[in-house]
C-alpha cells in the first residue's frame, strides 16, 4: 500500500489522526495533515483505508500495491 | 423527475411525525425528486437536495458558500435579521479563497485531534460533575438540561477563556441567537447585541492580559505576523464558535442517548463492549433524523447537480440527514449499526467548509457516552419514545427534553 496526501484539500478534521496516529499527524502550525508513513505495515491497512474513506476533504489517496 | 414536475411546492422544513424517525417524504424525494423545489418559512423558494452524492457534491464545491446576502438569495425566515445565516455577522469572516483558508488554519489548529484528546480528562471531569449533580437531584431527570446543554458551553467557555461564572449567560445568548422561531426578532437581536458587547470586552481583556486560551493565542499570532485578525474578526470568531458548537452538540448528546436507549439492545451492546463507543458515535451522527435545517448554499454561477442544471442565483438547501439515509451510499441505511465502518456521513458537511469543530464534537460525544456507560449503566428512557418532543427551533434539531431514570 502506498499512501499520499494532498495538503491543499485537507480541512483539518483530524479523522485520520484519530484513526491511525502511526500514519497521520496534524501540523501544529495550521492543523493540516502530515503524512508520517507513506508505506504503512499491513496491520494498519484497514484503518488507513477507513481514514481515506471518511476524510471530508478527500485529501488521502491510497494506492494498493 | 425535474423540479418543474412537482405540482405543489413542498414546504420546508418538512415536519416529522416522530421525534427519532425520518419524515417519510425523504425516501420519496431521494427516489423521485432528488432536486426539489421547496418553499421556505420566508415564502421564498429554494432547491432541496436529499441524495448523498448530490449533497456531498454541493457541500464540497468551494465556489458555493453560505453567503446568502446576495440580492437574489432566498431568505430563510421573514424576520428582519433573517436569522443566523443571513446576519451581517456572517460577512466578517471571509468565506472563500485565500482569506478563508487563512482564517480557517489560524483557528483550525486549535481543533486538532491531539488537542482534543488532551481535553478529554477535563471534559470527563466536567461530565462527571454534572452527572453527580443530576443524580443528586433524583430521578426521573432531564438528561438534556442536566448534562447535554451545559457541557458543551462549559467546554467552549474553557477554550475561549470565559470565566466559569459567565457560562450561564453564554448559554442563554447562544440559545436565543440560533432560534429562528422561538423568540421574536427583537429578542434575538437584543441577545446578539448583549453578547457582542460581552465579547468585545473579553477581547479587550485578553489583549491587556493574555491567558492560556484560544482568543489570547489568536491575538498573539496576530501580533507576530502583523496581519492578524481584527478585533471584529476575533469577536465574531468567538460568537461563531459558541453558536456553532453549543446547541448542535447539546442536542446531539440528547438525541444520541435517546437513540441508544430507544432500542435498549444498542445500549447493552455498548455496555458489553465499550470499545464500540467511537463507531457508535459516528453512527448516531449519521442516523440522526432530527438534524434540523441542513446547510444552505448560494449559487453564484450555474451548477449541474445530478441531471439538473441549477441556474445562477439559486439557493440550495443540503439536507445532510436525508443524504445520510441514502441506500445508495450506506448498506441498510435505515438500520442503526453501532459497528458501521467506514461511516462517511455528511453530518459535519464536506470539503473546505466542513465543520471546523468536528473533532471537538466527536470528542465530547465520545466522552459523554463513556462516562454515562460507566456511571449509569442502568440508564433508560423515563417516557415511551413516542412521547419525546422536538424543539421548535429551525436551525438545529433536537429534543426538548430527554427524561431518563437509572
Amino acid at each position: 500500500m502506498r499512501v499520499s496526501v494532498e495538503e491543499a484539500r485537507c480541512c483539518g478534521a483530524g479523522q485520520c489522526v484519530l484513526l491511525v496516529p502511526e500514519v497521520f499527524d496534524q501540523s501544529v502550525d495550521d492543523g493540516i495533515v502530515v503524512l508520517l508513513d507513506a508505506t504503512p505495515p499491513e496491520e494498519l491497512h484497514g484503518p488507513v483505508r477507513e481514514a481515506a474513506a471518511v476524510c471530508p476533504g478527500g485529501a488521502i489517496d491510497v494506492e494498493e500495491t | 423527475m425535474s423540479q418543474g414536475d412537482v405540482q405543489q411546492t413542498l414546504s420546508y422544513p418538512i415536519p416529522s411525525e416522530a421525534a427519532l424517525e425520518p419524515p417519510e417524504e425523504w425516501g420519496r424525494l431521494r427516489q423521485e425528486c432528488p432536486v426539489a423545489k421547496v418553499r421556505l418559512p420566508s415564502g421564498d423558494e429554494a432547491t432541496l437536495l436529499t441524495r448523498y452524492d448530490d449533497v456531498k457534491q454541493v457541500l464540497a464545491d468551494p465556489r458555493l458558500t453560505r453567503r446568502l446576502t446576495a440580492d437574489d438569495a432566498a431568505r430563510l425566515t421573514d424576520s428582519e435579521s433573517g436569522g443566523v445565516f443571513n446576519s451581517e455577522m456572517s460577512n466578517v469572516i471571509p468565506d472563500r479563497g485565500e482569506e478563508h483558508l487563512r482564517w480557517r488554519r489560524l483557528v483550525g489548529k486549535w481543533f486538532t485531534a491531539k488537542r482534543m484528546a488532551a481535553l478529554r480528562p477535563r471534559m470527563a471531569a466536567m461530565a462527571e460533575q454534572l452527572l453527580d449533580e443530576m443524580v443528586e437531584r433524583g430521578q426521573p431527570a432531564d438528561l438534556k438540561a442536566g448534562l447535554g446543554f451545559p457541557l458543551p458551553v462549559y467546554v467552549i467557555c474553557d477554550m475561549l477563556g470565559v470565566p466559569a461564572d459567565d457560562r450561564d449567560r453564554f448559554s442563554r445568548w447562544s440559545d436565543m441567537m440560533l432560534t429562528l422561531t422561538r423568540y421574536t426578532g427583537e429578542e434575538a437581536s437584543a441577545a446578539q447585541l448583549e453578547f457582542f458587547t460581552y465579547m468585545s470586552e473579553l477581547v479587550a481583556a485578553k489583549r491587556a492580559a493574555p491567558g492560556d486560551d484560544l482568543l489570547s493565542e489568536l491575538i498573539k499570532e496576530s501580533e507576530g505576523e502583523g496581519e492578524g485578525l481584527s478585533d471584529m474578526q476575533l469577536i465574531v470568531t468567538g460568537v461563531g464558535l459558541l453558536v456553532a458548537g453549543h446547541e448542535t452538540t447539546a442536542n446531539m448528546i440528547g438525541k444520541m442517548v435517546s437513540m441508544l436507549l430507544d432500542d435498549r439492545t444498542r445500549w447493552e451492546e455498548l455496555l458489553a463492549d465499550p470499545s464500540l463507543v467511537r463507531t457508535a458515535v459516528e453512527e448516531a451522527l449519521r442516523f440522526d433524523a432530527n438534524a434540523g435545517f441542513g446547510l444552505p448554499r448560494y449559487l453564484p454561477e450555474e451548477v449541474e447537480v445530478g441531471d439538473t442544471v441549477l441556474p445562477r442565483g439559486t439557493t440550495v438547501i443540503c439536507n445532510m440527514a436525508a443524504a445520510n439515509r441514502d441506500d445508495g451510499a450506506f448498506d441498510d441505511a435505515d438500520h442503526m449499526d453501532l459497528r458501521r465502518s467506514p461511516n462517511p456521513h455528511l453530518t459535519f458537511g464536506s470539503g473546505a467548509h466542513s465543520c471546523l469543530g468536528q473533532a471537538l464534537a466527536r470528542t465530547e460525544l465520545q466522552v459523554v457516552l463513556e462516562v454515562l456507560l460507566r456511571r449509569l449503566p442502568t440508564l433508560e428512557l423515563a417516557v415511551p419514545t413516542g412521547e419525546l418532543r422536538q424543539v421548535d427551533g429551525l436551525v438545529v434539531g433536537g429534543l426538548s427534553e430527554v427524561p431518563v431514570r437509572w
